[in-house]
Parts: C-alpha cells; structure tokens; sequence
C-alpha cells in the first residue's frame, strides 16, 4: 500500500476548490431572481416556525383540546392575532402548529414518491423494449389511468381516516408521475454516445443508471420536487377537508379550514387565517421551482 | 489464420426492420486488420460504415457473419456478454465529442471511469494518471476539473482519446473522429492520434468519408458502398491508380486547391446521382445505377473478386 503521492492531495484540494466554485456559481443563478429569494425565504421561516412551534406559538396549548368557552368567537385583537375559533383557542397559534404538518406531509410524500419513481423510471427507460419496462410502465399508466383525487379518497375512507394514512394514499397516485418523468428523459438520452461509451468500456448497469443517467435529469427532477410539494399541500387539504384525513383537534391547514367554514361568513376570520397560510405555502414552493430551474436551465 | 491478423471478419451481415422495410446496412462484408496498421473503411453517408464499426463494437448483433478477434475471441456476441478485457482492449472513439462526454461529468470523471473499471491502476494513483493522460494526448492538467462544455471541439475530442487510451487497449476504432471537428483541431488530433500510434503499437480502424484523413494516416483503404466492400488497396495505390468507377467518381469529386493536385486528380468520372436506398438496392453491382461503364451483366450479377496484386482487391465486372 503506497502513500498518496504530493500531487495526488493537490489534485484533491483543486477538486474540492472547483466543487465550491460551482456551488457558488449554482447559488449566484438562483439570486439573481427575487421572487425564488422571496420563495426560498417564506419556506424558510415557515419551517423554522413548524421546528419551534412551542416556543413562537403563543398559546402553544391550544394547538390540541383546549375548551374556554369565555374566548370564543373573538375578532383578530393584539391578544388573538388572528381571532379565537369556537372553543377559544387562538388561531395564529393553532396555525403555526398547521405548519408542522404541512411539512410532514410534504416530506413523508415525497420521500416516499420521488425515489420509488425516480428508480422505477430509471429501470425502465434503461430496459427499454423488455419485459422489465413493459410491467413498471403499464403498472404506472394503471395508476394514472385512476383519478387521483378519488382514488386517494376512495383509499382514505377503506382505511382508518388519519393523517398518516391518506398520506400514503396520495403516495400512492403519486409515484407513477416520477416514472414518467424519468423514464421519458432515459429513454431520450438511453443511446447517446456517452452512455454507449461507458457501457462498451464495462460499467456497471448502476454506475450506468446513477451515475450516467441520473445526472443528467437532477434538475428537473429536483424542480417537479418542489412544484410538487405544494400540490401535496393542496391534496392533503382537500383530503382533510372531506374528513378523510387528520381528524380534529389535529392543528392540520385543510383540517381547520373545514372546521371553521362552518362558521363563515359572521366569523371570517376563522378561516381566512388556515387558507391564507394555505396558499401562502403553495405560493412559496412555486416561486422557489422556479427558481431551481433557472438554476438548471442556465447550464 | 495467420498470426499477424487482429481482426477477421467474414461475410458480415447486418440488417435492420424499419417502417419502409428491410434496410440493408451490412450486406456481406470480409476483411482483415493486421496488427499495427490502420485500416480505413471509406465511404458516403448510408453506406454503412458506421453500422460495421459499431457491430464490431458490439452495440449491435450482426445477423449473419463472422468476427474473430486476436484469433480467440468471438465478437459476433453482443457487447453485455463479451468478457470485461475485451472492454479493455477494444475502445472507440465517436464522431462528435459533444455528445460522446456525459455533460455532468467532469473530464476527471471521464477518464478514471476505465481506470477504476479495469483496476488498471492503484486507487490512490487515480489524479496522477489522469492528469498523465491529458498530458499525453496534449491538454494540460488544468482540464481535469472542467465540464465539457467548458472545452472546444478540439479539447473534447481529446478527452474522448485520452479515456480510450486509459483502459491501455490494442484496438481502438474512430468512427468518424475527426469529421465534426474544425479543420485546426482536425489536425492537432490526427496528430495525436499518430503519435499515440507509433508510440503505443496500437490498431486503428478507421471510419471516414474524409478521403484527406485517409491519405494521411492510413496504410490501407477500403471502399464501401451500399453495403458492400468495393476495392480494396494500400493507400498509396488506392490514390495513384483506383480501379473501381465509384473510388474513381469518389476520387474526382475532391475539391482541388493546387494544380498540381488537380494534375495527380483522376479525371473523367462525374459524381451523378446519390445513394439508392439501402432498402431496395440495386440488383448485381450496386453501383451500376450511377456507373458510367456499366454493362448489361452489372445489373444481374454480384461483380467477383478481382485479385490485381496481392494487396490491391477489386469488385467490378470491367476487369473480368
């Protein structure tokens, strides 16, 4: 076993400089917008708001079952920014709870979506004309076939209503999605000479599918990720807002807009914080996507 | 067969089902590469050139025929189920380096991935030799750290050479290598390409309409058309003398500068007409349609092979 050589470490700090430098290169891409900084930035501080909920909330008890009946139905206020719903709890502080949610949801959908599409899509534009890509893309039109909506509804109500699961039913009309997306850029890029350059020098079908193939379409990839996190956002909320979905007192955005649009229009304020919060999210994700396309795109 | 022969290919068919029907790409096709030379295989575009060297390569099965490699190995197996030191020791270099190098790699990854596959060296020495190849063909160290896209035609092309010579094969084929490049790289490359010849006794195949390229790096010609092998001759030959009407229109049709050129020119053959389809060929000689000598046999039967001398082959009825 022979010691790196002194040029060997250089080369490896050079490397690590041109890593930096094109970091540095992606980020000044993603700057130039101010409406993806804007995005970037709402995403930010709502998601360290959802990490320190107890401490920013403030009534952080009244996320969950907390009756004072003394306090309900109160207008926005210095005390109650956004108002108290019908128990009297505050609502900002049960929004700002929403926001822990929302992220789980978006992170448990897409953790489970994007890999598993992302794989199958991969296999089955690199097996193109086998039996491999006839199964994984069928399978998937099945699946797209079905209206997603429904078809996470129908799920949903088979099923014990709570968050966790119509999650997994919107995974679910999800993945095939990722499939499609992948599968249609490996089989654009299957037989460019590059690829037949590192297969006919004896790469590995992994090296071939992660390392040659995956590359390439990262940044698509990584843009539908975040377009689609507020879809998730919007799903789930529909979800909920049938009660297929996280049941009260569950601090859920759709969750509460269904409770309290029983109470529109006299308590408006009720609902027009869970909504607004709601699109705000949706808004947030959108600019941030097209932001990361620029990203990719200014390759 | 004899010792001093790398590559013997024999009756060689490849054909293809397209909507329009059968297209014959590779329709009976023998020749030999002797160890050291470079071998080129000359003709218009369709005329399935190309189509022979990536069958060779392996990126496609031939229907019919035979490839023997280094008298052992079969290359008539498609490239998955070719053992891995025939991946070593049999490379290419494609036309266009701008999309025979992966965009998202870096010439550093480029290059070591033969390396790291053949373990052809110590982990540990990886940079080293990277950086010892770019050398080698030209480029300095500097490039190892670059994407693609942030090198010239010429530059990309070399990357393309060094990961070819990485792996240390003993038969590289260059399809079309230098044809999309400007005439100045053109020439730093097929310099390289000489050099890393001599120096490191490999073969080449060469895969070319460039009747320039050929003239300066090739020992053999070979002709092609439709399909078909047409002449056959050493280089020196094939310019001086060329025997087939088609060499003969090939050759007249080169742009001339100089009148000296236009003197050592072969004259009397205008270029008329194009490629027939390679799904209907013509019948008999392939060539009859565009061939101003043509005879009533050259539309009913395949022309023999006319042995001129030892080296210089000829399929055409006009020497029978």
């Amino acid at each position: 076993m022979q010691e790196s050589s002194v040029n060997e470490v250089k080369f490896l700090e050079l490397e690590k400089k041109v890593k930096r430098e094109n970091w540095k290169r992606m980020w000044f891409r993603f700057r130039r917008s101010k409406l993806s900084m804007v995005g970037l930035s709402i995403i930010l501080i709502l998601l360290l708001m959802a990490v320190f909920a107890e401490y920013i909330a403030p009534y952080p008890s009244h996320a969950g079952l907390h009756i004072a009946f003394k306090n309900a139905y109160r207008p926005p206020s210095f005390e109650h920014i956004l108002g108290t719903d019908m128990y009297g709890r505050d609502v900002f502080s049960r929004i700002i709870f929403g926001f822990r949610y929302a992220f789980m949801m978006i992170g448990l959908v897409l953790s489970l979506v994007t890999p598993t599409g992302v794989i199958l899509g991969l296999i089955a534009g690199y097996y193109r004309g086998t039996f491999i890509e006839t199964v994984i893309v069928r399978l998937s039109d099945i699946f797209i076939s079905l209206p997603p909506l429904v078809l996470a509804l129908s799920i949903a109500s088979i099923l014990e209503p709570n968050i966790f699961n119509a999650m997994m039913a919107v995974s679910l009309m999800w993945w095939p999605w990722y499939v499609k997306l992948t599968y249609s850029m490996t089989v654009s890029i299957r037989n460019e000479p590059f690829i037949l350059a590192a297969e006919s020098q004896g790469a590995s079908t992994l090296h071939i599918l992660f390392r040659e193939l995956l590359p390439i379409q990262l940044g698509t990839i990584l843009t539908k990720v975040t377009l689609d996190a507020g879809w998730v956002i919007l799903i789930g909320a529909a979800i909920s807002f049938v009660g297929l979905g996280a049941q009260p007192p569950t601090p859920d955005l759709g969750t509460m807009v269904s409770e309290y649009s029983k109470y529109l229009p006299e308590y408006w304020w009720m609902s027009l914080g869970p909504a607004a919060s709601i699109v705000l999210i949706i808004l947030a994700f959108n600019l941030l996507g097209d932001g990361i396309r620029d990203v990719f795109a200014g390759e | 067969m004899q010792d001093d022969i790398i590559l013997n290919v024999s009756d060689l068919k490849k054909y293809f089902n397209t909507a329009e029907g059968v297209v014959r790409a590779v329709d009976g096709v023998s020749f030999n590469i002797r160890y050291g030379e470079t071998l080129a295989l000359v003709g218009e575009s369709g005329s399935g050139k190309t189509t022979t060297g990536h069958v060779i390569m392996g990126f496609y099965s031939p229907d019919d025929g035979k490839i023997i490699y280094k008298n052992r190995y079969d290359l008539s197996a498609p490239m998955k189920k070719r053992p891995l030191e025939l991946k070593r020791d049999i490379q290419i270099v494609f036309q266009d380096p701008g999309t025979s190098l992966n965009p998202k790699r870096l010439v550093k990854d480029i290059i070591s991935l033969p390396l790291l596959i053949h373990k052809t060296i110590d982990k540990r020495r990886i940079y080293d030799k990277v950086a010892e190849l770019l050398e080698y063909v030209g480029l300095s160290e500097e490039f190892m750290f670059k994407y693609p896209h942030e090198l010239g035609g010429g530059e990309k092309q070399l990357v393309a050479v060094a990961r070819a010579l990485a792996p240390q094969p003993s038969f590289i084929i260059l399809d079309e290598s230098t044809s999309a490049l400007d005439v100045s790289s053109q020439a730093k490359v097929l310099n390289t390409l000489v050099k890393i010849q001599k120096e490191l006794q490999l073969t080449y195949l060469l895969i070319t309409h460039d009747l320039g390229v050929v003239r300066n790096i090739s020992q053999r010609v070979m002709i092609m058309y439709l399909g078909k092998i047409y002449e056959e001759a050493p280089t020196e030959k094939f310019f001086k003398s060329p025997m087939h009407p088609y060499t003969q229109m090939l050759l007249s049709s080169i742009p001339t500068l100089s009148e000296e050129d236009e003197k050592i020119k072969p004259k009397g053959i205008e270029s008329i007409g194009e490629i027939p389809s390679a799904v209907k060929p013509p019948n008999g000689c392939r060539f009859h349609t565009r061939c101003p000598f043509a005879k009533p046999v050259c539309s009913q039967r395949d022309p023999p092979d006319i042995v001129l001398d030892s080296n210089h082959i000829v399929r055409c009825w006009l020497y029978e």
